[in-house]
Protein backbone atom coordinates (compact mmCIF):
# COMPACT_ATOMS: atom_id res chain seq x y z
CA UNK A 1 0.00 0.00 0.00
CA UNK A 2 2.56 2.13 1.39
CA UNK A 3 4.70 1.77 -1.96
CA UNK A 4 2.01 3.39 -4.50
CA UNK A 5 1.68 6.09 -1.53
CA UNK A 6 5.57 6.92 -1.33
CA UNK A 7 6.79 6.27 -4.32
CA UNK A 8 3.64 8.13 -6.64
CA UNK A 9 4.57 11.29 -8.08
CA UNK A 10 1.98 14.42 -6.91
CA UNK A 11 -1.17 14.48 -7.60
CA UNK A 12 -1.55 17.97 -8.13
CA UNK A 13 0.21 20.30 -10.08
CA UNK A 14 -3.12 20.28 -12.13
CA UNK A 15 -5.26 22.01 -8.97
CA UNK A 16 -2.46 24.08 -7.88
CA UNK A 17 -1.70 25.57 -10.88
CA UNK A 18 -5.54 26.84 -10.73
CA UNK A 19 -5.30 27.35 -7.41
CA UNK A 20 -6.81 25.93 -5.10
CA UNK A 21 -9.70 26.75 -2.27
CA UNK A 22 -8.83 25.60 1.44
CA UNK A 23 -11.61 25.67 3.39
CA UNK A 24 -10.45 25.37 6.91
CA UNK A 25 -7.23 27.75 7.64
CA UNK A 26 -6.30 28.69 11.73
CA UNK A 27 -4.86 31.65 12.17
CA UNK A 28 -4.00 32.16 16.11
CA UNK A 29 -2.97 35.20 17.97
CA UNK A 30 0.83 35.67 18.97
CA UNK A 31 -0.21 35.62 22.97
CA UNK A 32 -3.92 35.84 24.04
CA UNK A 33 -3.37 39.73 25.06
CA UNK A 34 -3.77 40.24 20.90
CA UNK A 35 -7.15 40.50 21.04
CA UNK A 36 -6.84 43.06 24.32
CA UNK A 37 -6.70 46.05 21.62
CA UNK A 38 -10.03 44.97 20.10
CA UNK A 39 -11.68 44.53 23.81
CA UNK A 40 -13.48 47.41 25.64
CA UNK A 41 -12.00 48.26 28.82
CA UNK A 42 -14.84 46.83 30.25
CA UNK A 43 -14.21 43.12 28.58
CA UNK A 44 -10.44 43.46 29.18
CA UNK A 45 -10.76 43.94 33.06
CA UNK A 46 -12.65 41.83 33.03
CA UNK A 47 -10.48 39.17 30.88
CA UNK A 48 -7.74 40.03 32.92
CA UNK A 49 -9.76 39.27 36.51
CA UNK A 50 -11.89 37.05 35.56
CA UNK A 51 -11.10 35.62 32.38
CA UNK A 52 -13.03 33.15 29.72
CA UNK A 53 -15.44 30.11 31.69
CA UNK A 54 -16.17 27.32 29.34
CA UNK A 55 -19.34 25.35 30.14
CA UNK A 56 -17.68 22.09 29.39
CA UNK A 57 -15.66 20.07 32.57
CA UNK A 58 -11.67 22.60 32.48
CA UNK A 59 -11.51 26.33 31.92
CA UNK A 60 -8.27 26.23 30.69
CA UNK A 61 -7.51 22.82 29.26
CA UNK A 62 -8.84 21.12 26.41
CA UNK A 63 -11.09 18.26 27.49
CA UNK A 64 -8.69 15.56 25.82
CA UNK A 65 -5.18 15.38 25.26
CA UNK A 66 -3.64 16.00 21.71
CA UNK A 67 -1.17 14.56 19.70
CA UNK A 68 1.32 16.97 20.01
CA UNK A 69 1.94 20.36 21.82
CA UNK A 70 -0.46 23.62 21.52
CA UNK A 71 -3.16 21.30 21.91
CA UNK A 72 -2.55 19.22 18.49
CA UNK A 73 -0.51 21.26 16.68
CA UNK A 74 2.16 20.33 13.21
CA UNK A 75 5.27 20.00 15.21
CA UNK A 76 7.25 21.45 12.20
CA UNK A 77 4.67 24.39 12.20
CA UNK A 78 6.16 26.25 15.17
CA UNK A 79 7.57 29.48 14.08
CA UNK A 80 11.06 30.04 14.72
CA UNK A 81 11.30 33.27 16.05
CA UNK A 82 8.61 32.17 18.69
CA UNK A 83 4.65 32.45 18.77
CA UNK A 84 1.51 29.76 18.41
CA UNK A 85 1.40 27.70 14.87
CA UNK A 86 -1.00 29.71 12.58
CA UNK A 87 -0.08 32.66 14.02
CA UNK A 88 3.23 33.80 11.66
CA UNK A 89 1.62 35.12 8.16
CA UNK A 90 5.08 34.22 6.96
CA UNK A 91 5.19 31.12 7.78
CA UNK A 92 1.79 30.60 6.88
CA UNK A 93 2.49 31.69 3.54
CA UNK A 94 5.12 28.85 3.01
CA UNK A 95 3.78 25.99 4.31
CA UNK A 96 0.23 26.80 3.17
CA UNK A 97 -0.63 29.34 1.11
CA UNK A 98 2.16 29.58 -1.20
CA UNK A 99 3.37 25.98 -1.32
CA UNK A 100 -0.26 24.82 -2.40
CA UNK A 101 -0.80 27.95 -4.62
CA UNK A 102 -3.97 28.57 -2.16
CA UNK A 103 -6.20 31.32 -4.24
CA UNK A 104 -8.97 31.45 -0.98
CA UNK A 105 -8.29 30.55 2.15
CA UNK A 106 -11.18 30.68 4.44
CA UNK A 107 -10.23 31.39 8.17
CA UNK A 108 -12.07 29.36 11.09
CA UNK A 109 -10.25 30.78 14.22
CA UNK A 110 -10.98 29.01 17.26
CA UNK A 111 -10.92 32.44 19.32
CA UNK A 112 -14.64 33.42 19.59
CA UNK A 113 -15.62 30.67 21.94
CA UNK A 114 -19.07 30.10 20.11
CA UNK A 115 -21.58 28.67 22.65
CA UNK A 116 -18.80 28.00 25.32
CA UNK A 117 -18.57 31.06 27.21
CA UNK A 118 -21.00 30.67 29.78
CA UNK A 119 -21.30 34.69 29.80
CA UNK A 120 -22.27 35.77 26.90
CA UNK A 121 -22.23 39.21 26.83
CA UNK A 122 -18.46 38.61 27.24
CA UNK A 123 -18.93 35.62 24.75
CA UNK A 124 -20.22 38.10 22.54
CA UNK A 125 -17.69 41.04 22.97
CA UNK A 126 -14.42 38.44 22.37
CA UNK A 127 -16.37 37.60 19.30
CA UNK A 128 -16.96 40.62 17.78
CA UNK A 129 -13.00 41.40 19.20
CA UNK A 130 -12.15 37.96 17.25
CA UNK A 131 -13.88 39.21 14.38
CA UNK A 132 -12.33 42.94 13.98
CA UNK A 133 -8.59 40.89 14.62
CA UNK A 134 -9.15 38.61 11.80
CA UNK A 135 -10.18 41.34 9.03
CA UNK A 136 -7.26 43.77 10.65
CA UNK A 137 -4.48 41.49 11.49
CA UNK A 138 -5.40 38.87 8.74
CA UNK A 139 -7.01 40.01 5.88
CA UNK A 140 -5.80 43.39 5.19
CA UNK A 141 -2.09 42.19 5.31
CA UNK A 142 -3.25 39.12 2.73
CA UNK A 143 -5.92 39.01 0.94
CA UNK A 144 -6.07 35.75 0.24
CA UNK A 145 -7.80 34.83 3.36
CA UNK A 146 -11.20 35.10 4.20
CA UNK A 147 -12.75 35.71 7.52
CA UNK A 148 -15.50 34.50 9.50
CA UNK A 149 -17.90 35.87 11.56
CA UNK A 150 -17.70 34.67 14.92
CA UNK A 151 -20.71 34.74 17.13
CA UNK A 152 -22.20 33.76 20.44
CA UNK A 153 -24.99 31.66 19.30
CA UNK A 154 -26.66 31.66 22.89
CA UNK A 155 -26.90 35.16 22.60
CA UNK A 156 -29.28 35.31 20.14
CA UNK A 157 -29.65 39.47 19.42
CA UNK A 158 -26.00 39.86 19.96
CA UNK A 159 -24.98 37.34 17.48
CA UNK A 160 -27.79 38.93 14.97
CA UNK A 161 -26.09 42.18 15.11
CA UNK A 162 -22.75 41.16 14.57
CA UNK A 163 -23.68 39.02 11.30
CA UNK A 164 -25.29 42.39 9.97
CA UNK A 165 -22.33 44.48 11.21
CA UNK A 166 -20.45 42.82 9.16
CA UNK A 167 -23.34 42.25 6.03
CA UNK A 168 -21.66 43.87 2.83
CA UNK A 169 -17.89 43.46 3.97
CA UNK A 170 -15.65 41.43 1.49
CA UNK A 171 -13.43 40.34 4.27
CA UNK A 172 -16.13 38.10 5.55
CA UNK A 173 -17.70 35.34 3.78
CA UNK A 174 -19.06 32.91 6.36
CA UNK A 175 -20.83 32.50 9.96
CA UNK A 176 -18.73 30.17 12.09
CA UNK A 177 -21.25 28.62 14.20
CA UNK A 178 -20.03 25.68 16.96
CA UNK A 179 -21.59 22.10 16.34
CA UNK A 180 -22.15 21.03 19.79
CA UNK A 181 -24.65 24.44 21.38
CA UNK A 182 -26.94 24.21 24.28
CA UNK A 183 -29.43 22.26 22.19
CA UNK A 184 -29.45 21.04 18.57
CA UNK A 185 -29.27 23.36 16.02
CA UNK A 186 -32.31 22.99 14.64
CA UNK A 187 -34.48 24.10 17.40
CA UNK A 188 -36.32 27.10 17.01
CA UNK A 189 -34.55 28.80 19.71
CA UNK A 190 -31.62 29.63 16.81
CA UNK A 191 -33.71 30.25 14.00
CA UNK A 192 -33.67 33.92 13.97
CA UNK A 193 -29.76 33.35 13.77
CA UNK A 194 -29.85 30.93 10.77
CA UNK A 195 -32.24 33.47 9.52
CA UNK A 196 -29.95 36.36 9.59
CA UNK A 197 -27.27 34.33 8.02
CA UNK A 198 -29.61 33.50 4.88
CA UNK A 199 -31.12 36.74 4.55
CA UNK A 200 -27.58 38.55 4.82
CA UNK A 201 -26.18 35.94 2.23
CA UNK A 202 -23.86 34.33 4.40
CA UNK A 203 -23.42 30.93 4.04
CA UNK A 204 -23.07 28.79 7.80
CA UNK A 205 -19.79 26.72 8.38
CA UNK A 206 -20.09 24.71 11.22
CA UNK A 207 -16.53 23.59 12.52
CA UNK A 208 -16.27 21.37 15.24
CA UNK A 209 -14.72 22.57 18.15
CA UNK A 210 -15.87 23.47 21.78
CA UNK A 211 -17.91 22.27 24.19
CA UNK A 212 -21.33 22.36 25.34
CA UNK A 213 -21.50 20.68 28.76
CA UNK A 214 -22.80 17.59 27.14
CA UNK A 215 -21.04 14.61 26.65
CA UNK A 216 -19.13 14.35 23.62
CA UNK A 217 -21.13 11.16 22.65
CA UNK A 218 -24.39 9.62 22.25
CA UNK A 219 -22.98 6.89 25.30
CA UNK A 220 -21.38 9.50 27.46
CA UNK A 221 -18.05 11.01 27.96
CA UNK A 222 -15.08 9.09 26.05
CA UNK A 223 -11.91 8.33 27.99
CA UNK A 224 -9.48 9.21 25.22
CA UNK A 225 -8.87 11.23 22.62
CA UNK A 226 -8.67 8.16 19.96
CA UNK A 227 -12.56 7.86 21.29
CA UNK A 228 -13.07 11.60 21.07
CA UNK A 229 -12.20 11.77 17.93
CA UNK A 230 -14.97 9.89 16.07
CA UNK A 231 -17.38 11.73 17.81
CA UNK A 232 -17.15 14.93 15.47
CA UNK A 233 -18.78 12.78 12.53
CA UNK A 234 -21.40 11.90 15.62
CA UNK A 235 -22.03 15.37 16.39
CA UNK A 236 -22.23 16.21 12.91
CA UNK A 237 -24.55 13.35 12.23
CA UNK A 238 -26.84 15.04 15.08
CA UNK A 239 -26.55 18.39 13.33
CA UNK A 240 -27.33 17.42 9.83
CA UNK A 241 -30.84 14.96 10.94
CA UNK A 242 -31.87 18.12 13.71
CA UNK A 243 -31.50 20.66 10.72
CA UNK A 244 -33.51 18.38 7.93
CA UNK A 245 -35.92 17.44 10.75
CA UNK A 246 -36.71 20.38 12.35
CA UNK A 247 -37.50 21.60 8.99
CA UNK A 248 -35.30 24.22 8.90
CA UNK A 249 -34.50 23.39 5.32
CA UNK A 250 -38.13 24.23 4.74
CA UNK A 251 -38.17 27.49 6.67
CA UNK A 252 -35.29 28.92 5.15
CA UNK A 253 -34.51 26.95 1.95
CA UNK A 254 -31.22 29.20 0.32
CA UNK A 255 -29.49 28.25 3.72
CA UNK A 256 -26.62 26.41 2.90
CA UNK A 257 -24.09 24.92 5.12
CA UNK A 258 -21.36 23.86 5.18
CA UNK A 259 -19.64 20.69 7.69
CA UNK A 260 -15.86 21.67 8.34
CA UNK A 261 -13.49 18.83 10.28
CA UNK A 262 -15.93 16.44 10.41
CA UNK A 263 -14.85 13.68 7.26
CA UNK A 264 -17.77 13.12 4.66
CA UNK A 265 -18.02 9.09 4.45
CA UNK A 266 -20.78 9.12 6.96
CA UNK A 267 -23.22 11.46 5.08
CA UNK A 268 -24.20 8.27 2.78
CA UNK A 269 -25.66 6.11 5.53
CA UNK A 270 -27.40 8.90 7.55
CA UNK A 271 -29.10 9.41 4.39
CA UNK A 272 -30.07 5.90 4.26
CA UNK A 273 -31.31 5.66 7.15
CA UNK A 274 -33.25 8.77 7.12
CA UNK A 275 -34.70 7.99 4.33
CA UNK A 276 -35.69 4.80 5.43
CA UNK A 277 -37.91 6.17 8.33
CA UNK A 278 -39.04 9.19 6.66
CA UNK A 279 -41.36 6.47 4.73
CA UNK A 280 -42.42 4.98 8.20
CA UNK A 281 -42.62 8.31 10.37
CA UNK A 282 -43.84 10.97 8.18
CA UNK A 283 -46.55 11.80 10.17
CA UNK A 284 -44.80 12.96 13.19
CA UNK A 285 -42.93 15.56 10.62
CA UNK A 286 -45.77 16.04 8.28
CA UNK A 287 -43.71 19.91 7.62
CA UNK A 288 -40.96 17.67 5.61
CA UNK A 289 -41.76 17.69 1.67
CA UNK A 290 -38.98 16.10 0.40
CA UNK A 291 -36.86 12.40 1.85
CA UNK A 292 -34.72 14.04 4.22
CA UNK A 293 -31.56 12.65 1.80
CA UNK A 294 -32.88 16.04 -0.24
CA UNK A 295 -33.07 18.01 1.54
CA UNK A 296 -29.11 17.13 2.27
CA UNK A 297 -28.08 17.15 -1.09
CA UNK A 298 -29.29 20.75 -1.55
CA UNK A 299 -28.62 22.74 1.91
CA UNK A 300 -25.90 20.85 3.14
CA UNK A 301 -22.07 20.76 1.56
CA UNK A 302 -19.04 18.97 3.57
CA UNK A 303 -15.65 19.27 3.61
CA UNK A 304 -12.77 16.73 3.17
CA UNK A 305 -10.57 16.85 6.18
CA UNK A 306 -9.70 14.88 8.23
CA UNK A 307 -10.14 12.57 4.89
CA UNK A 308 -11.30 9.22 5.29
CA UNK A 309 -8.97 6.54 4.24
CA UNK A 310 -10.71 3.02 2.89
CA UNK A 311 -8.46 0.23 2.91
CA UNK A 312 -10.17 -0.02 -0.34
CA UNK A 313 -8.98 3.44 -1.74
CA UNK A 314 -11.44 3.82 -4.69
CA UNK A 315 -14.48 3.20 -2.33
CA UNK A 316 -14.25 7.28 -1.29
CA UNK A 317 -14.84 7.73 -5.10
CA UNK A 318 -18.58 5.97 -4.62
CA UNK A 319 -18.77 8.14 -1.57
CA UNK A 320 -18.39 11.04 -3.54
CA UNK A 321 -20.56 10.01 -5.98
CA UNK A 322 -23.53 9.80 -3.49
CA UNK A 323 -22.99 13.13 -1.74
CA UNK A 324 -22.07 14.77 -5.04
CA UNK A 325 -19.18 15.58 -6.57
CA UNK A 326 -20.65 19.66 -6.42
CA UNK A 327 -20.94 19.46 -2.92
CA UNK A 328 -17.62 18.41 -1.84
CA UNK A 329 -15.09 20.87 -0.72
CA UNK A 330 -11.52 20.48 -0.51
CA UNK A 331 -9.52 22.07 3.46
CA UNK A 332 -6.29 21.36 5.10
CA UNK A 333 -6.81 22.01 8.45
CA UNK A 334 -3.71 24.10 8.57
CA UNK A 335 -1.90 23.81 11.11
CA UNK A 336 -3.10 21.18 12.77
CA UNK A 337 -1.81 17.91 13.82
CA UNK A 338 -4.23 15.73 11.75
CA UNK A 339 -3.84 18.37 8.44
CA UNK A 340 -4.19 17.01 4.87
CA UNK A 341 -2.22 18.13 2.15
CA UNK A 342 -3.51 18.83 -0.94
CA UNK A 343 -1.28 16.33 -2.65
CA UNK A 344 -1.81 13.14 -0.97
CA UNK A 345 -5.66 13.30 0.67
CA UNK A 346 -6.76 11.39 -1.88
CA UNK A 347 -5.14 8.18 -2.46
CA UNK A 348 -6.86 7.58 -5.73
CA UNK A 349 -6.63 9.52 -8.94
CA UNK A 350 -10.03 11.95 -8.75
CA UNK A 351 -11.13 12.60 -12.68
CA UNK A 352 -9.89 16.20 -13.82
CA UNK A 353 -13.57 17.58 -14.00
CA UNK A 354 -14.24 16.58 -10.46
CA UNK A 355 -11.34 17.75 -8.99
CA UNK A 356 -11.20 21.04 -10.30
CA UNK A 357 -14.68 21.37 -8.81
CA UNK A 358 -13.57 19.47 -5.25
CA UNK A 359 -10.67 21.65 -5.00
CA UNK A 360 -11.56 24.93 -6.41
CA UNK A 361 -15.33 25.74 -8.32
CA UNK A 362 -17.39 24.25 -5.45
CA UNK A 363 -16.03 26.69 -2.81
CA UNK A 364 -15.79 29.48 -4.91
CA UNK A 365 -19.62 29.53 -5.74
CA UNK A 366 -20.60 28.59 -2.14
CA UNK A 367 -18.61 30.73 -0.44
CA UNK A 368 -19.28 33.49 -3.30
CA UNK A 369 -15.51 34.43 -4.18
CA UNK A 370 -14.19 36.82 -6.20
CA UNK B 1 24.63 4.24 -6.13
CA UNK B 2 27.24 6.91 -5.01
CA UNK B 3 28.77 6.93 -1.60
CA UNK B 4 28.03 11.00 -0.19
CA UNK B 5 30.03 12.33 3.23
CA UNK B 6 27.50 14.20 5.47
CA UNK B 7 29.39 14.32 8.50
CA UNK B 8 32.18 14.36 10.45
CA UNK B 9 32.00 11.45 12.65
CA UNK B 10 30.91 13.41 16.26
CA UNK B 11 29.30 15.97 14.76
CA UNK B 12 25.94 14.09 15.00
CA UNK B 13 25.13 13.62 18.95
CA UNK B 14 24.02 10.16 20.01
CA UNK B 15 20.52 10.55 19.92
CA UNK B 16 20.30 13.28 17.27
CA UNK B 17 19.70 13.53 13.92
CA UNK B 18 21.54 15.77 10.64
CA UNK B 19 19.28 16.68 8.03
CA UNK B 20 21.32 16.84 4.74
CA UNK B 21 20.81 17.17 0.92
CA UNK B 22 22.43 14.46 -0.90
CA UNK B 23 21.68 14.54 -4.72
CA UNK B 24 18.78 16.38 -4.39
CA UNK B 25 17.19 14.17 -1.55
CA UNK B 26 16.72 15.57 1.59
CA UNK B 27 17.55 12.59 4.56
CA UNK B 28 18.06 12.43 8.09
CA UNK B 29 20.80 11.14 9.12
CA UNK B 30 20.76 9.58 12.70
CA UNK B 31 22.92 8.61 15.77
CA UNK B 32 21.27 5.96 17.87
CA UNK B 33 24.08 4.95 20.32
CA UNK B 34 26.88 5.71 17.71
CA UNK B 35 25.48 3.77 15.18
CA UNK B 36 24.12 5.59 11.96
CA UNK B 37 21.16 5.44 10.08
CA UNK B 38 19.62 7.56 7.30
CA UNK B 39 16.08 8.09 6.22
CA UNK B 40 14.36 10.00 3.55
CA UNK B 41 12.85 13.14 5.19
CA UNK B 42 9.47 12.41 3.45
CA UNK B 43 6.44 10.51 5.35
CA UNK B 44 5.00 7.68 3.01
CA UNK B 45 1.75 8.85 4.35
CA UNK B 46 1.11 12.45 3.17
CA UNK B 47 4.84 13.78 2.15
CA UNK B 48 5.34 15.57 5.73
CA UNK B 49 9.37 16.48 6.43
CA UNK B 50 9.62 13.05 8.82
CA UNK B 51 12.88 13.68 10.23
CA UNK B 52 11.60 16.48 12.05
CA UNK B 53 9.34 14.48 14.07
CA UNK B 54 10.49 13.61 17.61
CA UNK B 55 12.55 11.14 18.41
CA UNK B 56 10.76 8.16 20.83
CA UNK B 57 10.84 4.50 22.23
CA UNK B 58 8.77 2.04 21.47
CA UNK B 59 5.70 2.11 23.64
CA UNK B 60 3.97 -1.20 23.96
CA UNK B 61 1.36 -2.94 25.72
CA UNK B 62 0.03 -6.70 25.68
CA UNK B 63 -3.27 -6.15 27.90
CA UNK B 64 -5.02 -3.36 29.13
CA UNK B 65 -2.58 -2.33 32.63
CA UNK B 66 0.45 -3.26 31.21
CA UNK B 67 2.62 -0.93 29.54
CA UNK B 68 6.14 -1.15 28.48
CA UNK B 69 8.55 1.27 26.87
CA UNK B 70 11.58 -0.61 24.82
CA UNK B 71 13.58 0.75 21.82
CA UNK B 72 14.81 3.71 23.46
CA UNK B 73 15.68 6.42 20.77
CA UNK B 74 14.83 4.15 18.16
CA UNK B 75 11.59 5.23 16.83
CA UNK B 76 10.88 8.54 14.84
CA UNK B 77 7.24 9.58 15.07
CA UNK B 78 5.68 12.12 12.49
CA UNK B 79 5.34 15.73 13.27
CA UNK B 80 1.75 15.75 11.03
CA UNK B 81 -0.30 12.57 11.95
CA UNK B 82 1.95 11.07 14.05
CA UNK B 83 2.92 7.88 12.22
CA UNK B 84 5.92 6.02 14.15
CA UNK B 85 8.66 4.29 12.24
CA UNK B 86 11.44 2.38 13.06
CA UNK B 87 14.61 4.43 12.16
CA UNK B 88 16.89 1.41 12.12
CA UNK B 89 14.70 0.19 8.99
CA UNK B 90 11.99 2.44 7.88
CA UNK B 91 9.19 0.55 8.70
CA UNK B 92 6.20 1.94 10.15
CA UNK B 93 4.78 0.59 13.47
CA UNK B 94 2.06 -0.08 12.61
CA UNK B 95 2.19 -1.51 8.40
CA UNK B 96 5.36 -2.71 9.23
CA UNK B 97 5.50 -5.31 5.76
CA UNK B 98 3.56 -2.61 3.60
CA UNK B 99 4.38 1.08 4.85
CA UNK B 100 8.43 2.48 4.93
CA UNK B 101 10.19 4.68 4.59
CA UNK B 102 13.35 4.72 2.69
CA UNK B 103 16.15 3.90 4.45
CA UNK B 104 19.60 4.18 3.01
CA UNK B 105 22.50 2.19 4.37
CA UNK B 106 25.65 4.58 6.09
CA UNK B 107 28.59 3.79 6.90
CA UNK B 108 31.78 5.35 8.84
CA UNK B 109 34.73 5.70 6.41
CA UNK B 110 38.92 6.89 7.45
CA UNK B 111 39.90 9.92 5.94
CA UNK B 112 42.44 8.24 4.55
CA UNK B 113 39.87 6.07 2.44
CA UNK B 114 38.03 8.97 1.51
CA UNK B 115 41.08 10.32 -0.02
CA UNK B 116 41.34 7.62 -2.29
CA UNK B 117 37.77 7.60 -3.61
CA UNK B 118 34.96 7.60 -5.16
CA UNK B 119 33.24 9.44 -2.88
CA UNK B 120 31.49 12.91 -3.40
CA UNK B 121 31.98 15.08 0.02
CA UNK B 122 29.69 18.10 -1.36
CA UNK B 123 29.53 20.09 1.83
CA UNK B 124 31.87 18.32 4.71
CA UNK B 125 35.60 19.25 4.44
CA UNK B 126 37.47 16.18 5.10
CA UNK B 127 40.98 15.40 6.54
CA UNK B 128 43.06 12.01 6.30
CA UNK B 129 43.38 11.67 10.31
CA UNK B 130 39.47 12.01 11.23
CA UNK B 131 36.21 9.31 10.15
CA UNK B 132 33.42 10.54 8.31
CA UNK B 133 29.45 9.47 8.23
CA UNK B 134 28.86 8.43 4.37
CA UNK B 135 25.23 7.37 2.93
CA UNK B 136 25.16 5.46 -0.05
CA UNK B 137 22.16 6.13 -2.15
Amino acid sequence: MNIAVADRQPDTARQTDLGIVDCDVHPYTKTPADLDQFLSERWRKHRASIGARSRGPFANAPNYPRMSPGVGMRMDAWPPGGGHPGSDLAMMREQLLDAFNVSHGMMMPLLGRGGDERNVEFGAALATAANDWEAQVWCDAEPRLKAAIQITTEYTEAAIKEIEKRAGDRRFTHVMIPPRGLEPLGRRRYWPILEACAANGFPIALHLGGTSGHPSTGGGWPSFYHEEHPSYPQSKEALVTSLVTEGVFEHIPNLRVALVEGGFAWLPSLGWRLDKHYLRLRDEVPHLKMLPSEYIRQNIWVTTQPIEEPERPEDILATCEWIGWDRIMFSTDYPHWDQDDPRYAFKVRIPEKEKQMLFRDNAVAFYNLD
Amino acid sequence: MAKHVVAALGEIAPGACKIVTVAGREIGVFNIRDEYFALINRCPHEGAALCLGAIMPRFESDRPGEYRLSHHGEMLRCPWHGWEFDIKTGESWCHPESVKARSYPVTIVPGEALAKGPFVAETVKVAVDANYVVVEL
